[in-house]
């Protein structure tokens, strides 16, 4: 069966591999690329735990070929941290308690993380609809929540100082 | 789950994909969001040779009016759907349809063009494509060639599409002054298909009387279903509580559902009959407020 030489820039990366047509995107993360921050879950479309960015877009890589990726941007859990510091999500998720067993949170946050890129300030019900496609089943949703309300704050703390400098001069 | 081997191909234009479909006919698949047929394969519900996919061709992906009809691009993804304020301004039963449609991760791949030509009764696009009466384009080696919607969908994941054509474009005619829509579905959870759905897109008359309603149901037998009946019923007449729960009723007694886990035949055809109930109210009641024209 056919192979093919894919490029994917990967948390910002060249990565290049030789891929059968038929392997998945979170199979070449995990295990061609050795990135286990994303999860594989239900396997079957449904749980969101192999949520990745594609060109900045949340999507479930369990449901994507990799040769489909060929050309494109991958953003993983791996690459939200930058410079050794946490994203704000990250810290959401720290600070409210977004978490018990873990599982879903590298697809929770990606998902929330690409929320907060178009919508810097959404409502409860915004977020609860944004994340529909991801399941926990340790806790409910309530700290997952308050942990990207808490980041969006963050954010906006982050942005202040460039935005109030004009004021100032 | 893996799916069984296959050969992937990425066509830069439609003539290389026609031509890979013409010489892989029955053994190739057209791929586009790949949200119903890559999870067929890795559960092996389903099998291809060879996977034609359709993500690199240019012009595919598109919503706009022209010519007197809506027209959405094949490969149009449901999250553009959901985005697109034309459609939320002029087309309440398609942005309510796509808000429903498996989950925002899923919708963010799956395409208004696969949701159709999957053939699968349980999607949610081919009922409200019944209401509205739109035509599919269909576009092969010999050129493009419409198809009215009510002769599209032949069975269970079989419709009217040529082994090497590749649905292009959905037309919907525009909306005449005082028309709305609705669509109302029934799910377990997010992301589960509908135990049951109605589509309703409705245009009221100068005298507020029915002038022309579709109707379509989801997963309401082995295709997608038109309840003429209840159309006629409906049809030049005043709109009353009455006659909407006796469409209603008549919407219902034609599904012919089969029970699952999502329920009894009984009961999925009882929603069935609340469910059009409720979109016959919500659609008309759209249709009023549109009455200043577009």
């Amino acid at each position: 069966m056919a192979h093919h030489a894919i490029h994917v820039k990967v948390n910002g990366g060249e990565r290049k591999a030789e891929v059968e047509s038929r392997l998945l995107l979170v199979h070449l993360l995990r295990e061609v690329l050795g990135m286990t921050g994303t999860h594989i879950g239900c396997d079957t479309t449904h749980c969101g735990a192999c949520t990745v960015l594609l060109d900045g877009v949340p999507v479930k890589s369990c449901t994507v070929l990799a040769v489909q990726a060929d050309g494109r941007e991958v953003t993983t859990v791996e690459g939200l941290e930058r410079d050794g510091k946490l994203a704000p999500i990250q810290e959401g998720f720290w600070q409210e308690h977004g978490l018990q067993c873990g599982f879903c949170t590298p697809g929770m946050m990606l998902t929330s993380h690409a929320l907060l890129q178009h919508n810097p300030n959404p409502g409860e019900a915004e977020i609860r609809q944004a994340i529909s496609g991801n399941l926990c089943r340790c806790t409910g949703y309530v700290n997952i929540v308050k942990a990207v309300q808490h980041a969006a704050g963050k954010m906006k703390t982050d942005a202040q100082p460039a935005e109030a400098a004009p004021a100032v001069a | 789950m893996i799916p069984a081997p296959f050969d992937y191909h990425a066509p830069q234009t439609l003539e290389e994909a026609f031509a890979l479909l013409e010489t892989h006919r029955d053994e190739a698949k057209v791929l586009s969001g790949g949200q119903s047929l890559l999870p067929l394969l890795k559960l092996r519900l389903g099998a291809a040779g060879h996977l034609v996919d359709i993500g690199r061709i240019p012009g595919l992906e598109y919503i706009r009016e022209e010519g007197g009809f809506l027209r959405i691009g094949g490969r149009t993804r449901e999250s553009a759907l959901e985005r697109s304020a034309l459609i939320h301004a002029r087309y309440p039963l398609l942005a309510e349809t796509a808000a429903v449609i498996a989950d925002p991760l899923v919708r963010n791949l799956a395409t208004v063009g696969g949701n159709l030509a999957h053939g699968d009764p349980a999607n949610d696009h081919p009922a409200t494509m019944l209401a509205f009466r739109a035509e599919i384009v269909a576009t092969g080696p010999q050129g493009s060639r419409t198809i009215p919607i009510d002769q599209f969908f032949l069975g269970l994941f079989q419709t009217a599409l040529a082994p090497e054509e590749i649905l292009t474009e959905i037309r919907i005619p525009e909306p005449p002054p005082r028309s709305g829509g609705a669509y109302v579905k029934l799910e377990r959870k997010v992301g589960d298909f509908a135990t049951a759905a109605s589509a309703v897109q409705v245009t009221l008359g100068a005298g507020g009387e029915v002038a022309r309603v579709g109707i379509g149901l989801t997963n309401a037998g082995p295709t997608p279903l038109r309840a003429t009946a209840a159309e006629s019923l409906l049809s030049g007449k005043p709109p009353s509580d009455e006659l909407i729960a006796e469409a209603a009723r008549q919407a219902g007694a034609a599904a012919t559902p089969s029970a699952d886990r999502r329920g009894r035949v009984e009961y999925k055809r009882e929603m069935a009959r609340v469910l059009t109930a409720r979109a016959l109210h919500r659609a008309i009641q759209k249709a009023i407020q549109m009455g200043g024209g577009h």
